[in-house]
């Protein structure tokens, strides 16, 4: 359907206002996706991200993330020696006799190596290495003073000066040089995580060390060897169950506490900030303001200050959680008091009850489910967010975290207590929601009464 | 006494008994809960205060000692520090060293470092919104009950959206610091990231409670899902949209600095290095900054809020 221009002429005559808006009115979406580009194009100077962007090494973000489901054994060979042998870092996950079974000793006095079966393998002796991998095989001859790889060189071998660097992926990695042959094998999992090399239960079967606990011997002469499994899997050194655990539940101790108390405080105060409720106006805006005041300072600062009162643990995070929270809940306390049903008050007003029964009777009944939600919601998210501030010395799993991070080669234990985290979060999530609609059939018939009053 | 009558006070004693019954019990209910939440309250008292580095009663009567440094011996020298004049308390160390960090923009005129380091937390919140915002609007109408295209594709997006929510933002950040570098970048990454899965959820809850006469009238003349979405469903939310995002960005102005503390730059880190240090006028200066800034942007974005989507946005507006 088309309109002629009369037809429209005589719509906006009937209806200007729509026709002749101001011209801010009109434009403001394309006023502000115009806002929104330019800051853009502001914030891609200020961070100077394309500068940022080519110096970054996106090639470490998949072996990092390999790294938090995996481990590697690294042996090294040195041909220079009078006998090959393979030689294994100190502290590898293999414990103090490895003896694998891909590491082989041929019966002319070579090695094979099997990185992932034969298929991807390398065999050397003194004079020459042969690496297969992609269904090639490839020789390198090291008698001529640096490695030299002797025919065509595949596109996943890199020849540097002194070293041929043979790459497979995931499983692993061969680089050789005249005196010593490296290798580099991935496993996918976590390495030693019951039971660490120094554990008298290492490298034994779950059924092995079932049994032993069962009806075994002891294994140290006085301790059960129930207590001594228990002991040792608490202390791995590797993993440190024992203070992930301990972490952990100073994180949920700090969100717990400082929601607790932050709720405990603000809840008479709120009365006093209420509008309705104050018996001063003046009083109604300090308490606002100091609310205000309190989150505004923000939970990072009072972190950093508490753990200078305190010294840095979970004391400090629950009192800047609790700082943090007498103000949040100080606020939406006093609002959701704000927005009661005047009648109930008025009524129990009506029958000469004093200040405090009315409100017990008049306003308390009304607010109380809603003062619950917003403090599960509340110690939710400070769940959440108590990691974070343990990373400044505030206590919890948020420094063991960091700390874990700093180094970049332990990921497969950040991965761990990320798991542990996330599991927490999960848990609390699924408390606090369960709470809070048991609580929201009450809540229900509030909504509706906010509706009902506009 | 009749026979009815008998009954009748029968039935009422009957009544009063189980209300009676049903009022004790839940008055025990009551105290019971009440008694739980005060032990474990005081379990987990004594447990973070055995864990801590420093005891309660112990450093209670020196909590204030430790305020002594924040007193500086010269209040001008808090101004000094803010805008980073020099100082006649300057001996070349670290505390007193304010000129040494003027960012020069043209000859003689400089920003002071601490704006400087204020405008940079202040971006890291406002970019890592506009990331958030922009995934979570299209997440939020696949995510929402009502709209969206396919029941798996929903599950799919909705927990990889829980997914972020609840991943720790520290490892994103200390993840991205080893790729990126350390700094602002990996902090943007990090708090946008968490965002994404933040704004979406509250989107597509906003999503599941609009009024469906309009999407069923464009459905109607056979419009397709990207249609429906952008002419019956975003007018409805936007404002609502809006109203979330801006306190996103209070909520992110706060992260960045706690980020910024470990690692991510801007001024959480340099907070941090002065509270350590124990620079009392430098620690006052950037207090105050950070104070002013948040109080600023919290009082303009519920100014805006309440233009956008009325009182009704601070009910329980957090939740």
């Amino acid at each position: 359907m088309t309109m002629t221009v009369d037809e429209i002429r005589a719509i906006e005559e009937r209806f200007p206002q729509v026709f002749r808006r101001p011209l801010y009115k009109r434009f403001w979406p394309l006023f502000l996706v115009a806002g929104t580009i330019l800051y853009l194009i502001y914030a891609l100077w200020f961070f100077s991200l394309p500068q940022v962007m080519r110096e970054s090494h996106w090639e470490r973000l998949p072996l990092f993330l390999s790294q938090w489901i995996s481990y590697d054994l690294q042996p090294e060979f040195r041909l220079d020696q009078p006998e090959i042998a393979p030689k294994y870092p100190r502290f590898s996950a293999l414990g103090e006799h490895p003896n694998p079974d891909w590491v082989i000793r041929n019966s002319d006095g070579s090695f094979t190596v099997q990185i992932d079966g034969e298929a991807k393998s390398v065999t050397f002796d003194k004079t020459r290495a042969t690496i297969v991998a992609n269904g090639q095989a490839v020789p390198v001859s090291l008698t001529s003073g640096k490695p030299v790889v002797e025919g065509p060189v595949p596109d996943w071998i890199t020849v540097h000066d002194d070293e041929v660097v043979a790459r497979m992926g995931f499983v692993g990695e061969v680089r050789v040089t005249v005196d010593r042959v490296k290798i580099r094998k991935r496993f996918l999992g976590w390495a030693n995580f019951v039971f660490d090399t120094r554990s008298p239960f290492f490298g034994k079967s779950a059924r092995e060390v079932f049994s032993l606990i069962v009806s075994g011997p002891e294994l140290r002469p006085g301790t059960s060897n129930l207590a001594l499994a228990a002991d040792n899997i608490w202390n791995n050194s590797q993993w440190q169950h024992g203070d992930v655990w301990t972490k952990l539940l100073q994180t949920i101790v700090m969100a717990f506490l400082g929601t607790l108390l932050g709720g405990i405080v603000a809840f008479p105060l709120a009365f006093f900030a209420a509008r309705n409720i104050t018996p001063s106006g003046l009083l109604s805006q300090v308490l606002k303001r100091f609310f205000d005041f309190m989150r505004s300072v923000d939970m990072l600062i009072w972190a950093l200050f508490f753990t200078r009162a305190f010294g840095p643990g979970p004391l400090a995070g629950s009192a800047a959680i609790f700082f943090t929270e007498i103000g949040t809940l100080g606020k939406t306390y006093s609002e959701a008091l704000e927005n009661i049903d005047d009648k109930p008050r008025e009524g129990v007003l009506s029958t000469g009850a004093n200040g405090l029964l009315v409100q017990r009777y008049g306003v308390l009944p009304e607010v109380v489910p809603i003062f619950i939600s917003q403090t599960l919601y509340q110690w939710e998210s400070n769940t959440r967010g108590a990691t974070i501030i343990g990373a400044v010395g505030a206590g919890g799993i948020g420094l063991k975290l960091w700390e874990a991070m700093r180094t970049n080669s332990n990921w497969a234990n950040v991965f761990y207590m990320v798991l542990l985290t996330l599991l927490v979060v999960f848990v609390f999530d699924n408390i606090s929601n369960f709470l809070r609609r048991r609580l929201s059939r009450t809540l229900h018939d509030y909504n509706r009464l906010e509706a009902a009053q506009g | 006494m009749t026979a009815s009558a008998t009954i009748h006070s029968d039935t009422t004693r009957q009544q009063a008994d189980a209300w009676q019954h049903q009022t004790s019990l839940r008055r025990l209910y009551t105290v019971l809960g009440v008694g739980l939440l005060l032990a474990a309250m005081i379990a987990s008292m004594w447990f973070a205060d055995e864990a801590n580095a420093g005891h309660f009663f112990e450093r209670l009567p020196h909590i204030l000692d430790f305020l002594s440094w924040l007193i500086p011996k010269d209040w001008n020298d808090v101004w000094r520090a803010l805008f980073d004049f020099a100082s006649p308390s300057d001996k070349g160390t670290q505390e007193f060293n304010f000129p040494l960090g003027r960012v020069y923009v043209w000859g003689g005129f400089y920003i002071p470092e601490y704006f400087e380091l204020m405008l940079t937390t202040v971006n890291v919140a406002l970019v890592s919104t506009f990331i958030g915002f922009v995934f979570a609007v299209p997440f939020s109408f696949i995510a929402a009950r009502n709209l969206t295209p396919h029941p798996a594709l929903r599950l799919v997006v909705k927990r990889f959206m829980e997914l972020l929510r609840a991943f720790p933002e520290i490892v994103i950040a200390g993840l991205f610091a080893a790729i990126v570098s350390t700094g602002p970048i990996a902090a943007i990454i990090a708090i946008g990231l968490h965002s994404i899965g933040a704004l979406g959820k509250l989107f597509y809850e906003v999503n599941e409670n609009i009024d469906m006469r309009a999407e069923e009238g464009l459905r109607a003349v056979g419009a397709n899902w990207f249609e429906r979405v952008r002419f019956a469903d975003l007018p409805q939310v936007l404002p609502n949209f809006m109203s979330y995002t801006l306190l996103r960005i209070e909520i992110n102005v706060r992260a960045s600095t706690i980020i910024g503390a470990v690692g991510g730059g801007g001024i959480g880190e340099e907070l941090k290095l002065s509270i350590s240090g124990g620079f009392g006028a430098k620690t006052l200066a950037l207090v105050l900054l950070l104070f002013t800034t948040i109080f600023l942007i919290d009082q303009f974005s519920a100014w805006l809020r309440r233009k956008l989507v009325g009182e009704q946005a601070f009910l329980m507006g957090a939740a």
